[in-house]
C-alpha cells in the first residue's frame, strides 16, 4: 500500500515529521517497507537565473546560456542546452558537475558540446523524477531565492510504502491508516463529510439479482447512471498522486476509481453506459462463459465466479476486473456507476484460479466496508461530475449490506492478564473509540461493550480488542519479564534426542562431514531405493525432479558425493542424520542416520598408501553410529542379508533378535548407474528409533570392577571350515565353548587358495582365556583348547588346521 | 641394569642432577673392581691369585665389544673358566686353609663379574648412542591421513537453541514431516480459504481415498498442536524441525529449519514473551543488551501477534549484531490465539500462553556470517568444512554456545 504525506494530510492533521510518521506506522504494525522522499534526492539542486541565451554556434536547436548561480564571488557558467523555453529572465533549477540526475542515476560531468564546453546543466521535470514533463526545462517562480536549495522553493510529496497484513484491509485505503496514526497520538482524524449528490432521473438501466444464491455472491450492489459526461485527463494533483504511487493516469473516469479505491479502500467500477445491453444482473456465471477483460485477456467463468452481467452475458468479473468492451473511452459519453460488495472466499477463490492480481480483488478478498457501498457511490458520482461534468441519476441500490454488528466485551483486567500493561477502562476505551469502535456501555467492575466499526472485520472477540489496546498502547510499553524457571534447570532432551544427538557427533568423530539434503528427490531415485509409490508422490513439486518423497537417504548422499568428484573434491564421506518415508500418512517415517563413503579410503600418502572403500569401512560406520546411540553392539548379530540398494554379495544387516538396527555395504553398481554416479560407494543405513532404549536404572552407580589378579592366557586356533561359514558363527561358538573362562575371541587371518581344498577356507581366531581363581595349568588350557575346538565343530563343521 | 644403562646414557646427554649421582655409583664400582683388597695372610698361592686377577681385569678392561667380553667372561667364570677351575682347587685344601683360601677366591671372582657387568654397561651404552645416530626420520614429513568430520550449521544451531531454551525449562518436541490439514492449518485457526492459507504455499502429497490431501507440513506449528492434544498444561516446548514451502529463490529454498517455541499456562503474558525472547538472543548471538522491537503483526494462530527486530549495524559490509541504528528481522510471535487454545481441547479462559517461530538457517546466517541460504543443502565439501563445526564442540551454556 502506497501513498504520499499531502494524501495523508487530507485526512490527519498533523506537524509530525516524514520519520516520525514512518517510525509510527511500524510500531502499530503498519510495517514501512520504504519512505521515498524526493527531497532527500533534490537537495543540492539549487536556484539559477539565465541572464543571457544566444544561439550556439554550431547547432541550429541549441542555445549558448549564461546562467548565474548566485553564489557570492563565482563567475557565470557557460551551458548549453536544448529546452525550447531555455531564455534569458527565467529562474531554472542547476545541475553542476558531480551531481547525480535521478531520471537516469548519470553523474553529471563538465563537457563539450558541438565543440563548446558546458559546466552544468538545467534540468526538466522528467530529469529530477517529478513526472513526466520534459517538454522544456522547469521555470521556478520569479521571486525564487538565488543560489537557494530547491527544496526551499519547492515543496515535495514523501510517498510511503507500507506492508498491510491480511486482517487489515480498511488500511489498504488512506483513511484507514490516518486513522489508525491519530488513535496512535500522531494528529488528529479529519472529519469526513460526503454529501449525496441529489439524483434528477431513473437510471434507464435497473440492477437486479435474480436469486438468492446471486444475492449471497454479490449481497449488494449500488448503481448510479450519469449521463452527458465529458471524459478526458484528470486534474494535475490527481496525475501526480496517481504517478507517486506508481499508478498510471489514464484518464478521468478511470483515475476517479483508483483514486477512491486507495483513498478509501473502496473499489468502484465505471462502464461505458452505451455499451451495456439491458439490465445489470449480478449473479454467478454460467458454466463456459467467457470475458475479455480489461487486461486485454479471455477469461473462462465457472458457476463459482460473480460475473456481472447485462443481457449478453458477463461484462465485468465481479470484484476482480472490468470487461474491456464496455470500459470507458475518451468517447464514452454515459457511464454507469458500480459500488458492490462480494463475498470475500469467493473473490480470493476467483481471483486465484484466474490468476488475476487486481487491486480490487486485493481488497475485496480480505473484505470491503460492508457500510461503503453508497458512500463509494456518493464519492464517485461527485468526482466524475467534478472532473468530467454530467448528470446524475437517482441510485439504485440492490440488497443491503451484510449484518455486521458485532457487540464485543472487553475486560480491561484481560488486557493486563494477557499482555502484562495495567490500563485502565478510560484508556482502553479512549484507544478503541479513536479506531472507531463505539462504546455503547461500562459496567460496574469496568467492562466495556464494544460496538466494533463496519471497517474492521478482524474484530470480532475480545482479544482482538486487547490486541487493539495493545498495539495502539505500543508493544513497546509492555514491561520485559524474565521467564519463571526452576532454579537449576532439568534434562529437557529426550532418551531419543540425545542419542540422535551423538550418533551425529560420533560420525563426525569418523571423518564424515554431515550434510542436510532435500526431504524429495527425483521418482528413479525412489523407485531404486524401495520407494516411488503413488502415495509418497509430491502433487505439486518444485521442479520435476524433485517429485518424490525420499525413501532413503543414501540416493541424495550418493549424487552430492558425485557433485563433489565432480568440482575435484574425490573421496567424500557424508552423512545425514534425518527422516526417511516409508509412506503418505503423518509418522510413516523413520529418523535414519545414514553414512557413505565414496571412492579411495583418503588422499594418497607416502607411508599409508589409499585402498578403495569397502563394506567394512561401512559397517564400521554402522557400529559406531549404533554404539553411540546406546545400542548393545557386541550382541549384535551380522546378516548376510541387505535390501536391494546394496552389493548381494558385500552387504549385510546389523540385528539385535530379529529387529533390524541397521544396513550396510557397497552400493549396488546397478543403482549407482541409476543415480549417474561412479563407484565404488559403500554405505550404511541405521535406524535409531529401532535401538532399544537403555532400561531405566535406580541409580547411575556401575557394578564393581572385577579385575581378574591373573595373566590371561591366548592361545590361537585355525579352523578349517566351508566356504559358506560366516566368521562370526566360528567366534560365537569358541565364545561359547567355556562361558566362565573365555573373555575374548578374535579373528586375525582368514584364508582360501591353493594350500586348502576348493571350497575350504580357514579361519584363525585368537582366544583369550581369563583364569579368575588361580594361574591357569597347562592341563587347563589344553582342557579350554579341546572344548573350544569341539564346540566349532559342532557348530560350523570346521576342523583344526594340520 | 637396563634402566641403569639408559639412565647412564641419558646423564651422558643432560650431565646434570639425579643422572650426575648415579653414573657416580657407577664409577665408584669401577674403582673397587680394578683395586680389591688384599688380605694379609695371603701366601704364596696368593700370587698367582693377584696375577689371574690382574690379568683377567685387563682382559675385561681391554674387551674392545660386547662378543669379546663374553668371551672373556666364559674364559674367566665360564664352567671351564680359570677362577671356576681355581675354585674347584679348594675341594683338595684342609679347612682352615680352604677357609681363607675360599674367601680370598670369591672376593676375586665377585670383583671381576662386577667389572665384567661394569665393562658390558659401557659398552652397550656405546653401542646404543652409535645406534641411535643411525636412527634418523624426516620429521617433516606428514603424518598418516586422518579424516576430519564435521557437523553441520544446522544441527549445531539445534544444539545450541536446545541448550539455551533447556536452561529455560523448554522441553524439545517433534512431529511428522508429513501432516493433514488440520494440524498444519485448521487447528491453528487458518479459515478455508483465508488469504493467509496462500502466504504458504503448500506442498501436497496426492489425494487419499476420502478426497483429503495430506500436506508437507509448512511450519513445525503442528507441533505445538499434537501436544497442546497430549499433555496438560503447563507447557514448555521447543519445536525444530524441517519445514516446507514451495519456494525457490535467492532466499527461499523449498526445504528449510524453523523451531517453533510455545509456553502455555495461567498466567504466561507478553512481558514473558518479551523477556524469553530478549534472553534467547543475547545468549544465542553471545551479545549483551541486543536492542529490540516487537511491531504489531498478523498470524492467524496468534494474537497479539509481533514481529521482532534486532539492532545491528552494517558498516562495510559487516553485520555487527546488537550496535548500531539498523533493524533486522528475525523471528516471529504472538500470545497463543484462543481458538487454538479450543481447537486443542484448552480452556481460553483459565489457559493463555505464547508461541514464536524463528528461522534455523536465518539465524545461523546472521551468527555464523554465512552469506547465502541455498548453500546450506548443496552438501558442498567445500563448504560443509569451512562453515561446519567439529565433532567435539558441543555448545554448552558453561562451555560457551559459539565456536
Amino acid at each position: 500500500m502506497k501513498f504520499t504525506l499531502s494524501w495523508l494530510k487530507d485526512h490527519l492533521e498533523t506537524d509530525a515529521s516524514v520519520e516520525a510518521i514512518a517510525e509510527r506506522l511500524t510500531m502499530i504494525g503498519l510495517e514501512v517497507e520504504a519512505v521515498e522522499d524526493p527531497a532527500a534526492v533534490l537537495a543540492p539542486f539549487t536556484v539559477a537565473e539565465v541572464v543571457a541565451a544566444e544561439q550556439h554556434p554550431n547547432a541550429d536547436k541549441l542555445r549558448l546560456c549564461t546562467v548565474r548561480t548566485g553564489t557570492a564571488g563565482e563567475a557565470d557558467l557557460q551551458i548549453i542546452c536544448g529546452a525550447p523555453n531555455a531564455r534569458a529572465g527565467i529562474k531554472v533549477v542547476l545541475a553542476r558537475p558531480g551531481m547525480t540526475i535521478p531520471e537516469s542515476g548519470m553523474v553529471l560531468k563538465t563537457g563539450k558540446i558541438r565543440g563548446v564546453e558546458s559546466q552544468g546543466m538545467m534540468c526538466s521535470a522528467r530529469e529530477l523524477g517529478l513526472g513526466d514533463d520534459h517538454s522544456g526545462i522547469i521555470e521556478l517562480p520569479e521571486d525564487a531565492p538565488l543560489g537557494a536549495s530547491l527544496i526551499d522553493v519547492m515543496t515535495f510529496d514523501p510517498m510511503f510504502d507500507i506492508a498491510i497484513t491480511p486482517n487489515r484491509p480498511d488500511c489498504l485505503g488512506v483513511r484507514g491508516v490516518a486513522r489508525d496514526l491519530a488513535a496512535a497520538g500522531l494528529g488528529t482524524l479529519k472529519p469526513l463529510t460526503v454529501e449525496p449528490v441529489p439524483g434528477t432521473f431513473d437510471s434507464p438501466i435497473a440492477v437486479r439479482h435474480d436469486s438468492d444464491a446471486d444475492q449471497e455472491a454479490c449481497p449488494m450492489f449500488v448503481g448510479r447512471y450519469i449521463r452527458g459526461v465529458k471524459n478526458g485527463d484528470s486534474p494535475q494533483w490527481v496525475k501526480d498522486r496517481l504517478t507517486a504511487i506508481g499508478l498510471r493516469p489514464i484518464s478521468a473516469l478511470v483515475d476517479v476509481t483508483n483514486l477512491i479505491s486507495y483513498e478509501f479502500a473502496r473499489p468502484l467500477h465505471v462502464f461505458d453506459a452505451d455499451k451495456l445491453k439491458g439490465h445489470i444482473h449480478p449473479r454467478l456465471a454460467r458454466p463456459g462463459e467467457t470475458i475479455l477483460a480489461l487486461d486485454e485477456k479471455e477469461y473462462v467463468l465457472t458457476p463459482e465466479d460473480v460475473g456481472i452481467c447485462d443481457e449478453a452475458g458477463p461484462q465485468g468479473i465481479g470484484g476482480v476486473m472490468g470487461g474491456l468492451e464496455t470500459g470507458c473511452t475518451e468517447s464514452t459519453v454515459n457511464v454507469f456507476l458500480e459500488s458492490a460488495l462480494f463475498d470475500p472466499r469467493r473473490i480470493a477463490a476467483t481471483g486465484r484460479r484466474l490468476g488475476i492480481d487486481s487491486d480490487a480483488r486485493y481488497r475485496f478478498e480480505r473484505g470491503v466496508d460492508p457500510e461503503s457501498a453508497i458512500l463509494g457511490a456518493e464519492l464517485g458520482t461527485r468526482l466524475i461530475l467534478d472532473w468530467c461534468g454530467g448528470e446524475p441519476s437517482h441510485l439504485l441500490i440492490a440488497g443491503a449490506p451484510p449484518a455486521w454488528r458485532t457487540e464485543v466485551p472487553l475486560d480491561p483486567a484481560r488486557v493486563r492478564a494477557l499482555c502484562g500493561v495495567n490500563l485502565d477502562s478510560r484508556a482502553c476505551r479512549r484507544i478503541l473509540e479513536d479506531l472507531g469502535c463505539e462504546v455503547l456501555a461500562q459496567d460496574v467492575e469496568g467492562v466495556l461493550t464494544v460496538l466494533r466499526p463496519s471497517w474492521r472485520p478482524d474484530i470480532s472477540a475480545e482479544h482482538d480488542l486487547v490486541e487493539e489496546v495493545a498495539r495502539i498502547h505500543g508493544f513497546d510499553r509492555i514491561p520485559t519479564v524474565s521467564m519463571p524457571r526452576d532454579p537449576m534447570p532439568k534434562q529437557v532432551l529426550t532418551g531419543e534426542q540425545t542419542r540422535r544427538v551423538a550418533a551425529r557427533r560420533a560420525l563426525a568423530g569418523r571423518g564424515l562431514s554431515e550434510c542436510v539434503t532435500w526431504s524429495f528427490l527425483p521418482k528413479a531415485h525412489a523407485e531404486a531405493f524401495g520407494g516411488g509409490q503413488p502415495a509418497m508422490d509430491l502433487a505439486n513439486p518444485i521442479s520435476s525432479d524433485l517429485d518424490a518423497m525420499r525413501p532413503s537417504i543414501l540416493p541424495n548422499l550418493a549424487t552430492a558425493a558425485q557433485r563433489n568428484a565432480d568440482r575435484g573434491v574425490p573421496n567424500a564421506a557424508l552423512f545425514e542424520v534425518g527422516p526417511d518415508f516409508q509412506g503418505g500418512e503423518p509418522g510413516e517415517q523413520r529418523m535414519v542416520a545414514a553414512g557413505l563413503r565414496a571412492g579411495q579410503s583418503g588422499p594418497r600418502h607416502w607411508d599409508a598408501p589409499p585402498r578403495p572403500v569397502d563394506a567394512f569401512d561401512a559397517k564400521a560406520d554402522a557400529l559406531a553410529a549404533l554404539a553411540a546411540a546406546g545400542a548393545p553392539v557386541d550382541n549384535l548379530q551380522t546378516a548376510a542379508e541387505a535390501p536391494a540398494w546394496y552389493h548381494p554379495g558385500r552387504s549385510g544387516t546389523l540385528k539385535l533378535g530379529p529387529k533390524v538396527l541397521a544396513w550396510f555395504g557397497e552400493v549396488h553398481p546397478g543403482v549407482l548407474k541409476t543415480l549417474d554416479v561412479k563407484g565404488p560407494m559403500v554405505a550404511c543405513e541405521v535406524f535409531l528409533e529401532a535401538v532399544p532404549a537403555p532400561k531405566a536404572k535406580a541409580t547411575k552407580a556401575r557394578p564393581l570392577l572385577a579385575a581378574s589378579p591373573f595373566h590371561p592366557v591366548e592361545r590361537d586356533f585355525a579352523f578349517v571350515v566351508p566356504e559358506d561359514v560366516a566368521a562370526e558363527s566360528v567366534v560365537r561358538a569358541a565364545t561359547g565353548a567355556d562361558k566362565a573362562l573365555i573373555a575374548g575371541v578374535s579373528v586375525f587371518d582368514v584364508y582360501q587358495g591353493d594350500r586348502l581344498e576348493a571350497g575350504k577356507k580357514s579361519v584363525a581366531v585368537c582366544v583369550t582365556l581369563q583364569p579368575t581363581e588361580r594361574t591357569l595349568t597347562d592341563e587347563e588350557i589344553d582342557a579350554a583348547g579341546k572344548k573350544i575346538v569341539a564346540a566349532v565343530k559342532k557348530a560350523t563343521g570346521g576342523e583344526l588346521r594340520g | 641394569m637396563y634402566s641403569m644403562r639408559l639412565l647412564h646414557s641419558r646423564s651422558a646427554r643432560t650431565g646434570g642432577g639425579l643422572f650426575f649421582t648415579v653414573r657416580e655409583c657407577y664409577a665408584t664400582a669401577r674403582v673397587g673392581a680394578c683395586a680389591p683388597e688384599l688380605h694379609p695372610l695371603m701366601d704364596g698361592s696368593m700370587d698367582d691369585l693377584d696375577t689371574l686377577r690382574d690379568e683377567l681385569m685387563t682382559a675385561v678392561e681391554g674387551a674392545p665389544d660386547l662378543g669379546a667380553l663374553e668371551e672373556v667372561r666364559v674364559t674367566a667364570l665360564g664352567k671351564k673358566g680359570r677362577v671356576t677351575a681355581l675354585m674347584k682347587t679348594l675341594g683338595g685344601m684342609d679347612p682352615e686353609t680352604r677357609k681363607t683360601a675360599g674367601q680370598e677366591m670369591n672376593r676375586v671372582k665377585d670383583a671381576i663379574a662386577a667389572a665384567i657387568e661394569a665393562r658390558r654397561a659401557a659398552l652397550e651404552a656405546v653401542e646404543l648412542d652409535a645406534r641411535l645416530a643411525r636412527e634418523r626420520l624426516d620429521v617433516t614429513l606428514p603424518a598418516r591421513p586422518e579424516r576430519a568430520g564435521s557437523i553441520h550449521p544446522i544441527s549445531q544451531t539445534w544444539d545450541e537453541v536446545a541448550a539455551i531454551f533447556g536452561q529455560m525449562g523448554f522441553a524439545v518436541a517433534e512431529g511428522p514431516d508429513i501432516e493433514d490439514d488440520f494440524h498444519n492449518f485448521t487447528a491453528l485457526n487458518f479459515p478455508p480459504d483465508h488469504p493467509a492459507r496462500e502466504m504458504h504455499d503448500t506442498f501436497f502429497l496426492p489425494p487419499r481415498a476420502d478426497g483429503s490431501r495430506h500436506v508437507l507440513r509448512t511450519h513445525t506449528s503442528p507441533v505445538q498442536v499434537r501436544t497442546m492434544m497430549s499433555q496438560e498444561p503447563p507447557i514448555r516446548i521447543l519445536a525444530p524441525g524441517r519445514c516446507y514451502r514451495s519456494d525457490s529463490d535467492m532466499t527461499h529454498t523449498p526445504m528449510f529449519h524453523q523451531f517453533e517455541g510455545l509456553v502455555i499456562d495461567e498466567s504466561t503474558h507478553m512481558g514473558h514473551l518479551k523477556g524469553c525472547l530478549q534472553e534467547f538472543v543475547e545468549a544465542y548471538f553471545e551479545v549483551e543488551n541486543v536492542p529490540m522491537r516487537f511491531r504489531p503483526s498478523f498470524f492467524p494462530f496468534t494474537e497479539p501477534s509481533a514481529e521482532v527486530d534486532i539492532g545491528c549495524s552494517r558498516k562495510g559490509g559487516e553485520l555487527r549484531i546488537g550496535a548500531g541504528d539498523a533493524w533486522l528481522e528475525i523471528l516471529g510471535c504472538g500470545m497463543v490465539h484462543p481458538n487454538v487454545l479450543v481447537a486443542c481441547g484448552l480452556d481460553p479462559t483459565r489457559y493463555q500462553g505464547f508461541a514464536f517461530g524463528v528461522g534455523m538457517e536465518r539465524i545461523a546466517m546472521l551468527k555464523y556470517g554465512i552469506p547465502d541460504l541455498r548453500t546450506f543443502f548443496e552438501s558442498d565439501l567445500r563448504w560443509l568444512r569451512h562453515y561446519g563445526f567439529a565433532a567435539l564442540d558441543v555448545p554448552t551454556l558453561h562451555g560457551g554456545l559459539g565456536r
